[in-house]
């Protein structure tokens, strides 16, 4: 299967590229055609950015078709996996009364998302809460960043799955033991991230603050905090990505509502067109919720932290 | 009132071609000020007059030494003195009159707010900034964000106005405007007793003193030379230059200048 997916691949490249291959050199003939160049100063910019919007539409769906063409095909060799078109069917249907309450063991997509969103927000607030204020301390302390630095490096690598026992064991009750999970994963990156913008105060804005002796609160909002931003939004953006990949492994082991439940019910119930489409599904909101905080962190960064 | 420094002693670890060593920036700096003087300190980099500034301001702490303002050691930074920094050192994210409402609150915690208000507002209407007071660090000129700087430091009504290079950063002309604003802003809208300033220009440094303390590099001694200005005040820029005493002083400070640099 594997090796005829490869040996398909050149194919339709070239097939494709054929095509693609006129444009790009009438593109490079038009300057040196004379009546082109007669209206190429006001004409310049106008075509060339409409024309680069298509060729990375274009590219894009390359790409997409690229990669659909091949699942096709290793659909076709497996009946296993399900097929493109299989996929979306199934996505049609999810998608057709994603709010659809049916009693516990028959809840609407949308329903299971949003079970899994309102878990990653709660736990990532949660870190959110204690990340941001802990990462402004032991970035402006050196003997705090001495003292915690060891325990998080330590505790940063471990899979934040391996907590799971001890909450489940300790709490008892698992869509709360899941919260706690997303709290620690998205605890990390929150700390290192706005420890690391903390630390870097430039040294004319310390010493405003010595001069005029601002005390801890007035430091840490007007000095410390405007210099951590940019760190802050970079690691809760870093934050809500892992929490979010992290979300679907715990409800897989959790159950209950959620989406990674969700794919794990249709694995037990051996439809994996539904866990392709979950995946899909998956995908678009992880990247939704990224592009939010990147837009973030461009406001964040218009503003000049240095006069 | 006085301010006065004591055998002040200040090295810093240094690397000369490779080997570890101290550099003494300050060797047994002793000066006294008295109220209602301006004082400059001038000399080549390293000579250690920003360290000395800095001592003042309670930036830096001495190795050895003592600063005394009305013979209490200073110890920290205190609304008794105020700087104004080289590279005007505002915070960027706030406006400017956020910028002087946020430094006076923090270095009068016992003033109350519209004893704060008033004070924001009459310096930087002196300084001829109310307009502009809610405009970002960022969107102002490098001279308006010193005068905002300037007028920070004057409305935590320091006794001490201590200014690092207040002026290196600006253009000729921005410059010498502002070096007459501030003279008139001491003289006659604060209670200000004592002002002390670090600088490179030995026409700036005769223009404003009443007093320039020569600095020498290591390992001489830190005061090569302490010289009266003897020049009639209000000093208006093209006539003070016309003066004979104007052209002694800097002539004599350009030659002590001179000779350190022939030395070292």
């Amino acid at each position: 299967m594997t090796s005829t997916a490869i040996l398909d691949e050149p194919a339709v490249t070239t097939q494709v590229s054929a095509e693609i291959a006129p444009a790009k050199s009438a593109q490079l003939v038009a300057p040196l055609r004379p009546q082109v160049a007669a209206v190429a100063p006001v004409a310049a910019k106008g075509p060339s950015r409409v024309r680069m919007v298509f060729s990375s539409a274009a590219w894009a769906f390359l790409g997409l078709g690229t990669i659909v063409a091949l699942w096709a095909i290793a659909a076709s060799h497996n009946p296993d996996l399900p097929s493109p078109f299989a996929t979306f069917k199934e996505l049609r249907i999810l998608l057709r009364s994603p709010f659809h309450n049916g009693g516990p063991n028959d809840l609407g997509v949308g329903l299971q998302l949003l079970g899994s969103l309102e878990r990653v927000f709660v736990g990532f607030a949660l870190a959110a809460v204690v990340g941001i204020p802990f990462g402004m301390f032991i970035g402006t302390n050196r003997y705090a960043w001495k003292a915690a630095n060891p325990i998080i490096q330590l505790l940063r690598p471990v899979s934040p799955m391996a907590w799971f026992p001890i909450w489940l064991i300790t709490i008892k009750n698992a869509p709360n033991a899941a919260k706690i999970v997303i709290f620690i994963t998205a605890l990390w990156p929150i700390i290192i991230n706005t420890a690391a913008g903390a630390s870097a105060i430039p040294p004319d804005q310390a010493n405003v603050a010595k001069v005029f002796r601002f005390n801890r609160r007035t430091y840490a909002r007007h000095v410390v905090l405007p210099n951590a931003l940019p760190g802050i939004v970079t690691g809760l953006r870093i934050s809500m990505g892992v929490a979010w990949m992290v979300i679907v492994a715990v409800e897989m082991l959790s159950g209950g509502v959620g989406i990674g439940f969700f794919v794990w019910d249709a694995y037990n119930a051996l439809n994996l067109a539904r866990v392709v489409a979950a995946i899909l599904i998956i995908g678009m909101t992880g990247l939704i919720l990224d592009f939010g905080f990147l837009r973030l962190a461009r406001r964040v960064a218009l503003h000049p932290t240095r006069s | 009132m006085a301010l006065k420094i004591e055998n002040a002693w200040k090295s810093y670890p240094s690397t000369n071609g490779g080997v570890a060593g101290v550099q003494h920036v300050l060797r047994n700096v002793s000066l006294d000020i008295p109220s209602k003087s301006f004082v400059t300190l001038i000399g080549h980099s390293g000579c250690g007059k920003s360290t000395l500034l800095n001592a003042i301001g309670g930036l830096v702490s001495l190795d050895g030494g003592k600063v005394l303002l009305d013979g209490i050691p200073v110890k920290g930074g205190g609304p008794d003195r105020a700087m104004v920094f080289q590279q005007y050192s505002l915070l960027p994210r706030l406006s400017i009159v956020d910028n002087v409402r946020v430094a006076v609150t923090a270095a009068r915690p016992h003033w109350k707010s519209a004893m704060i208000d008033d004070r924001v507002e009459r310096y930087l209407t002196a300084v001829g900034l109310w307009e502009q007071r809610s405009k970002r660090p960022s969107e102002v000129s490098g001279g308006m964000q010193q005068r905002a700087a300037v007028a920070r430091a004057f409305a935590v009504e320091p006794r001490v106005l201590l200014l690092d290079e207040p002026f290196g950063a600006l253009d000729a002309l921005t410059r010498g405007r502002l070096q007459t604003q501030l003279t008139e802003l001491w003289q006659n809208e604060s209670d200000t007793e004592i002002v002390v300033m670090v600088t490179h220009g030995v026409d700036e440094a005769v223009i404003l003193s009443d007093r320039v303390v020569v600095m020498g590099n290591p390992p001489g001694p830190s005061i090569l030379d302490d010289m009266s200005i003897r020049i009639a005040r209000p000093r208006t820029s093209p006539k003070v230059l016309e003066e004979p005493a104007f052209r002694e002083a800097t002539n004599r400070l350009m030659h002590l200048l001179g000779a350190e640099t022939h030395a070292a």
